[in-house]
């Protein structure tokens, strides 16, 4: 192969069964400016090494399974474009603050866990039939919480936050902004009940606003903005608690 | 692969996308004392529903009517969907759509605040219901966080089923279950089981489909006898990016986006979809024609202009352009955000100042697992839903945003219904099962494990050798020749996997044994769809045989049943009757004025 044409990716590779600690290893991969690293990737574990192993599936960035660290930053592996490195090499890693299984592939329980328990789902008291029609919400209620919507659970954030990787108590990034995006729902009436979780022990005032979040976002979702005015919300509700009966809610519009 | 644990469920679903998950929701609100085991390969969320774009279409305002939703859908169809359930999933859709709004899932709005629709192909009336240009995005996350709303859905992420377990009565009983963390195999029981594994366009080179579309639960049904129905109709969408096969959404046309060719030329006005109107036109796009005739007529328009000479010759293989300028920086961005975000990144071109390089692409299955009307198979306690599934209300062609809707109704159908059975029939024999699930994990050890290390087949070889025979003998257009081809070649390759040799013979995380066993998966797909293609001597929808061009009602107008051969033999074929309650096969027209003419 001509050298030109070929670019070194240096994955990072750990078996439980057979390693006591992890390594690197190197391997030569034809350059096509067309590919993003995981073409790479998937190429070394079709014709090089079967064993070698990661995640991944839509290849367009909207699954969020192919999270990894390319040069020691936090990427969709999809959308990480080869060109954008070359000539130089690449190193790969799985996603720091996380356990890691094997290989490229990091332990999701704890995430999973997160996302359970700041509530994401609407809540309420009254339940229309569905033969009563679609609730009712206006483009400027939508645009209220929409962009924490767009989360893809890709886990970026959580290895860019230096709070996420030794504070276990922090929700992070991800789930906070998810816990925000239904209690900015005009739909939902939950709110008190996640202002529960999210202000309890470490869960959202570990955050030390450092902002990493959302600059490594692949979604533009700003998980740091959500966590600032979540604070806000909760030390409002707080307040609230000494001089109204639980579960009163902050008015959010009406709906109908 | 070592023997695994055994977990007791009321209810067993393999598949955690958009039609697993409703099935999901539906047996743990009806029952709340059941027990819903919910097993996937991936985590729920990465699961394929997650890249559909465009919509999901149900009938809700007052322009439109039920009754043109059904016209639509079995005029889109070529007459092939069964009516009876046409009229169901039409009937239920909008009452599904609602429900999903109830869970949050984040509609575009009009500014009344209701729900905004708009046009896809083979529409009359505008019915799409849409989440900007993500909509299979909201869903499935709307879906799966409403699942965690409820304790009794227990959730087996990571664990990839290879195997149905039949109890000795002939019911389905649960799955045998590779745990992808330690290797280890798991027998899950339960008193029912359904299938959402969704589509298996893997099975083709250039497809919109991600890795996991490997058609490993329509497999797992043929194995164990049921048919795969129609499995000859391929869906090729009109609009992928060339090279990597990225779907560029319906709605661009929907919103008013033009396809044309080298010569800058709406080419699609040659081929009996009526007549362009000038982009400036308040009328444009004009519903059911140009643009917004349905995927397979446009996908076979761009063959006939390229067997012309009419297209754009790229490396990544010949082009059309699909234009949006016209439509603004402003409405794109607001609309379909996405489609501009992936041509940037992926085609490198931005669609508010260049036109964007589409060709035709493998998008959907519309054959699949053989249920009837109410999800079931033809073996008692076994269900499908989704992609994996043929109801049949796609028939020879799906229309554009069904799909997304079928996965609610018919998922929701089919946990009712599994639900039911489960209720019926509570005892089974623990101890068959356990030995059926350690059965085959001796297999898949024996395939794989045992085999020696030097002079066997890679996965990729094989895998490639599919790719291209599907591609060349049962693309877009097929005959006798190109057929008969294939099927050979499936046959050769069948044999060649019994060769299969790994490199990784541990347990955790053995992402080359999944690749495997996905491949095995796609053979037993690709077997079906070039039999049944080759069988099928007629054209209809997106079958379109060059050696019998037309569509012939008196022999055809029925459902294709391959079942699987346990002696490794071909599949046998049989048919049986569409079902047609009130429309009447008919002339299938797009262009002003088509589509259900009331008395």
């Amino acid at each position: 192969m001509d050298v030109k044409d070929t670019v070194m990716l240096e994955i990072f590779r750990y078996h439980p069964e057979t390693d006591s600690e992890p390594r690197f290893q190197s391997y030569e991969v034809p350059y096509n400016e067309d590919w993003v690293v995981l073409d790479a990737i998937n190429w070394i574990k079709d014709h090089v090494d079967g064993s070698l192993t990661h995640r991944w599936s839509c290849r367009m960035g909207v699954c969020g399974s192919c999270g990894m660290m390319v040069n020691g930053e936090p990427k969709l592996t999809c959308a990480a474009f080869l060109k954008d490195y070359y000539p130089f090499g690449i190193k790969v890693e799985p996603l720091v603050n996380f356990a890691v299984e094997r290989d490229l592939v990091v332990d999701m329980d704890g995430f999973m866990d997160k996302l359970q328990e700041v509530k994401p789902y609407i809540i309420r008291d009254d339940v229309n039939d569905t033969s009563e029609g679609e609730y009712r919400q206006s483009p400027a209620q939508l645009a209220q919480y929409k962009q924490y919507s767009m989360c893809i659970n890709c886990m970026l954030c959580y290895a860019a936050c230096p709070v996420a990787g030794h504070e276990d108590e922090f929700l992070g990034p991800a789930a906070l902004a998810l816990g925000h995006r239904y209690n900015k729902d005009s739909r939902d009436q939950g709110q008190a009940e996640r202002l529960d979780v999210m202000l309890a022990g470490e869960a959202i005032w570990g955050c030390t606003f450092v902002g990493e979040c959302t600059v490594v976002c692949p979604k533009h979702v700003d998980p740091a903005g959500a966590i600032q005015q979540a604070k806000a919300m909760a030390a409002q509700e707080y307040f609230k608690g000494f001089v109204m009966p639980k579960g009163t809610g902050v008015s959010k519009g009406a709906d109908g | 692969m070592s023997h695994g644990t055994t977990h007791q469920h009321d209810v067993i679903i393999i598949g955690g996308g958009g039609a697993g998950l409703r099935a999901s929701i539906a047996i743990a609100q009806e029952n709340p004392s059941f027990s819903v085991a919910c097993v996937s390969k991936v985590y729920p969320m990465r699961s394929h529903t997650v890249t559909a774009e465009g919509g999901a279409a149900a009938s809700i305002k007052p322009n439109d009517t039920l009754e043109d939703h059904i016209y639509d859908t079995i005029s889109g169809a070529d007459w092939l969907a069964d009516q009876d359930a046409v009229e169901y999933f039409v009937n239920r859709a909008p009452s599904e759509m609602v429900q999903l709004e109830h869970w949050g899932c984040p509609w575009s709005r009009e500014p009344d605040g209701s729900v905004a629709v708009r046009p896809f192909g083979g529409m009359k009336i505008e019915r799409t219901w849409f989440a900007a240009d993500k909509t299979g995005f909201h869903m499935l996350h709307s879906l799966f966080q409403t699942t965690l709303k409820y304790g009794n859905i227990v959730r087996f992420d990571e664990h990839f089923a290879t195997r149905l377990l039949i109890d000795d009565d002939g019911r389905c009983r649960g799955c045998a279950a590779i745990e992808l963390q330690t290797g280890r195999v798991k027998t899950i029981l339960g008193k029912s089981v359904i299938i959402c594994t969704g589509g298996a366009g893997r099975v083709f080179p250039f497809t919109t489909n991600g890795a996991i579309k490997t058609g490993d639960g329509m497999s797992m049904a043929y194995r164990a006898g049921v048919a795969l129905k129609d499995m000859e109709f391929i869906q090729y969408h009109p609009t992928g990016l060339p090279g990597t096969g990225i779907l560029i959404t319906e709605a661009s046309r929907g919103e008013g986006g033009i396809l044309v060719n080298k010569d800058g030329y709406r080419y699609l006005q040659d081929y009996d979809l009526g007549q362009p109107l000038d982009v400036s036109d308040p009328r444009h796009p004009l519903k059911r024609a140009m643009e917004l005739g349905p995927r397979d007529k446009l996908s076979q328009c761009f063959m006939k202009e390229r067997w012309a000479g009419r297209t754009i010759a790229t490396r990544d293989g010949h082009v059309v352009h699909l234009d949006l300028r016209h439509l603004g920086e402003a409405k794109i961005d607001k609309r379909i955000p996405f489609v501009r975000e992936l041509a940037r990144s992926y085609a490198g071109i931005d669609p508010v100042h260049q036109p964007i390089p589409v060709r035709p692409v493998v998008h959907y299955v519309m054959g699949g697992i053989d249920v009837d009307s109410n999800s079931a198979t033809t073996i008692p306690g076994l269900y499908a839903a989704g992609e994996c599934a043929c109801v049949s209300i796609n028939g020879a062609n799906r229309l554009g945003s069904n799909s997304l809707t079928e996965l609610l109704v018919f998922g929701a159908q089919a946990g009712k219904h599994a639900a039911r059975f489960a209720m019926d029939h509570p005892d089974y024999n623990v101890s068959a099962l356990e030995t059926q699930a350690a059965d085959e994990g001796a297999r898949v050890r024996r395939a794989f494990f045992d085999a020696p290390r030097k002079g066997g087949e890679r996965i990729v070889t094989l895998r490639t050798e599919l790719h291209e025979a599907m591609e060349n003998g049962a693309g877009i257009y097929r005959d006798a020749e190109s057929l008969e081809a294939a099927c050979a070649t499936v046959a050769d390759l069948r044999e060649r996997y019994r060769k299969l040799n790994i490199d990784d013979r541990t347990h955790s995380f053995n992402t080359e044994l999944t690749a495997a066993l996905e491949l095995g998966s796609l053979l037993d797909c690709a077997e079906a769809m070039a039999h049944s293609g080759l069988q099928r001597t007629e054209s209809r929808g997106s079958h379109q045989r060059l050696d019998h061009t037309e569509r012939n009602d008196e022999e055809f107008l029925a459902h294709s049943l391959a079942f699987h051969q346990a002696d490794g033999g071909v599949p046998q074929i049989e048919y049986k009757p569409v079902t047609i309650t009130k429309w009447p096969p008919g002339a299938r027209t797009y262009g002003a004025g088509s589509g259900l003419k009331r008395e």
